[in-house]
């Protein structure tokens, strides 16, 4: 589980949707990753210090793959998505708690991903079917308008979908879908923008759901040093004995009744 | 070849230090570097009781280095002993603790609590935390207020006394002399330099707390002449900080009046950059046939 600073290879990259990059990276952290976990990957320009923290969408074991899937933002993004085949990239990893996936034993599940909170969703999927506890899994997907990934979360499970501008699917976004479908579960795993979030907390809390959700706030360290990244709790946290938790080690998935969105 | 040194009569295995706030309690980047190849742990700011800190965000890039602004997040002195304390014990390195406060009471308070463990190799008082809005830094940009707080911790602790200092200062070397006037066995410096950064597309500032302090290597020039003239105007040891990233800027340190160095922001660049700036130390003394690190030490004057 120790973490570590190392050089990954670029084994593919492509532009999936736009401004929305597909990376598979060979390193040994691959073999120590999980669903919900993250790495940080570095700019090679100095000028750009941190590193920048990017979800794993999906793990290849046996070839050492880690993949990551990421939306151009700004400048450091954009530095990665001119990178090609075979060039190097630093990373820190593997990063933070991930999803609790034996959560899901004997229980139907919902597993929500909105713009680019959908790729951790991803393993989420597959780690689920790997373990083969849950009863039932259904995907439910909000896009703003231009669809990736949905073939992906397909191979594994029923996957619900929307649009903001209706393009395809149900028009509006993840809790519009659940409603259109009156679907049910009793437990949800998610990750997307904070207003999605919020309406999870709220709707998990209301039909007494148990629900974890996957925070993302500015990090500087990303290993619980700097104490830059954290968020508001209900409760005392154990770590900081205040009422917020490091998102880049206690984080970055929670479970909703524990965190003030 | 020596590369020990000594501050206040105690004894550093090299001049390698981390800087507070930066490195936790050195659990989590014991992970990445083997703590007893360090000079000394220099752990993050501790009060009487926890405090929150500020509200996100609490760090932003900028060009060459990093603002933030923390607020001092802690878990108090209580868990700061029993937890991270206990957690160093074993390790074969020195231990200094930062200690914050609002009020010279706080100070005292953490002070007195750690008089009696043995773990604890000096002190450092952090007089200069630009992101806390009440105490902290005014005690280090008034020189009337910074010699009182000097002398009361003094009275009190058990422990060598360093006094952290604050470049957000017009004379540097006034604040340095004032510290070793009031009894501080040694001062350290730089803290953060007070930055600003707005997000023009949000027409938002980056900071929750609107300024932050700026570390990192954009910082370096101007706290190689910090420690520079204020290893000038004193005769107790100076620990210098700001900036490092290998032993090439630590060495600049040295040369320029620091008898040993911490480094902040860039472990989040290069976790291993601690040790690898103690070994790159090494390597410049051997390539460069100096016995011991001291005759590096103010070199340059
Ligand atoms: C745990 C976690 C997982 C993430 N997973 C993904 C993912 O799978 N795919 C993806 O596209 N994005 C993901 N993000 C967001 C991604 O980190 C940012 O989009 C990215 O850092 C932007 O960098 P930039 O240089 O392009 O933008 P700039 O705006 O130029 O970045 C400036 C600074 O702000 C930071 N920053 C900017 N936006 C964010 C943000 N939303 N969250 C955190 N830091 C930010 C950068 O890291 C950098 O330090 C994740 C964020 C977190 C915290
Ligand atoms: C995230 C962060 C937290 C910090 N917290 C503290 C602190 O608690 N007490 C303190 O005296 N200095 C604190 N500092 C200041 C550093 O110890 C150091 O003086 C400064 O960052 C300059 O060094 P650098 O450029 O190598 O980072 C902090 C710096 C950073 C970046
Ligand atoms: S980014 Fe430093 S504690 Fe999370």
């Amino acid at each position: 589980m120790s973490k570590k600073k190392v050089t990954a290879v670029i084994r593919r990259h492509e532009e999936i949707a736009e401004q929305i990059y597909d990376l598979w990276l060979e390193t040994d952290l691959a073999a120590s990753a999980h669903a919900g976990q993250f790495v940080a990957v570095y700019p090679k320009d100095g000028a750009m210090l941190l590193p920048r923290p990017i979800s794993i969408c999906e793990i290849d074991e046996k070839e050492g793959l880690l993949r990551l899937v990421y939306r151009v933002a700004g400048k450091g993004t954009a530095s990665f998505s001119r990178m090609h085949a075979q060039d190097k990239l630093e990373i820190l990893g593997i990063l933070g708690n991930g999803f609790p996936i034996e959560k899901a034993d004997g229980k139907s599940v919902f597993v929500m991903g909105g713009g680019i909170g959908i790729p951790p969703m991803l393993e989420t999927v597959k780690a689920l079917k790997k373990r083969a506890g849950a009863q039932n899994i259904n995907a439910v997907l909000g896009y703003r308008s231009e669809r990736f990934l949905q073939q992906d979360f397909s191979q594994y499970c029923l996957a619900y979908m929307a649009t903001e501008d209706g393009s395809y699917g149900t028009k509006g976004n993840v809790m519009d879908v659940i409603r259109a479908h009156d679907l049910k579960a009793d437990l949800i795993f998610a990750c997307g923008p904070m207003p999605m979030l919020r309406a999870i907390k709220t709707y998990a809390a209301e039909n007494g759901i148990e629900a974890y959700i996957s925070l993302e706030e500015r990090m500087a360290c990303g290993v619980g040093a700097c104490l830059g990244c954290v968020c508001k709790t209900t409760q005392t946290d154990a770590h900081s004995k205040v009422n917020n938790s490091r998102i880049c080690t206690d984080g970055p998935v929670y479970p909703a009744s524990f965190v003030n969105i | 070849m020596n590369t020990a040194v000594t501050i206040a009569g105690v004894r550093f295995k090299n001049p390698v230090m981390t800087a507070s706030g930066t490195f936790g309690s050195g659990m989590e980047y014991s992970e990445f570097v083997d703590l007893n190849r360090l000079g000394a742990v220099v752990t993050k700011g501790v009060a009487n009781v926890p405090w929150p800190g500020n509200d996100t965000p609490r760090v932003a890039e900028t060009y060459g280095g990093m603002l933030n602004a923390i607020g001092l997040q802690n878990p108090g002195i209580d868990t700061f002993i029993e937890r991270d304390l206990r957690f160093l014990k074993d390790f074969d390195t020195r231990v200094i603790v930062n200690v914050c406060g609002k009020s010279i009471e706080d100070y005292l308070e953490v002070v007195e609590r750690l008089s009696d463990e043995p773990r604890v190799d000096l002190l450092e008082i952090n007089v200069s935390c630009p992101n806390v809005k009440e105490g902290a830094i005014a005690f280090g940009q008034d020189p009337a207020a910074l010699a009182k707080i000097t002398k009361q911790i003094k009275a009190k602790a058990k422990q060598p006394v360093i006094m952290k200092l604050s470049p957000n200062v017009t004379d540097i070397a006034l604040m340095a002399k004032t510290a070793e006037d009031a009894g501080a066995d040694a001062i350290s410096l730089i803290n953060t330099i007070t930055g600003m950064k707005i997000d023009i597309y949000r027409k938002k500032f980056a900071l929750a707390n609107k300024t932050g302090g700026l570390s990192g290597p954009c910082i370096k020039p101007v706290a190689v002449r910090m420690v520079y003239q204020a290893a000038h105007a004193v005769s107790i040891p100076v620990i210098g900080m700001g900036g490092i990233a290998n032993a090439e800027d630590a060495i600049e340190f040295l040369m320029a009046g620091a008898t040993a160095v911490a480094i902040g922001a860039m472990n989040f660049i290069n976790p291993y950059t601690t040790v690898e700036t103690a070994e790159g130390i090494e390597r410049f003394m051997r390539q460069q046939k100096i016995e011991d690190v001291n005759s590096l030490i103010g070199c340059v004057s």
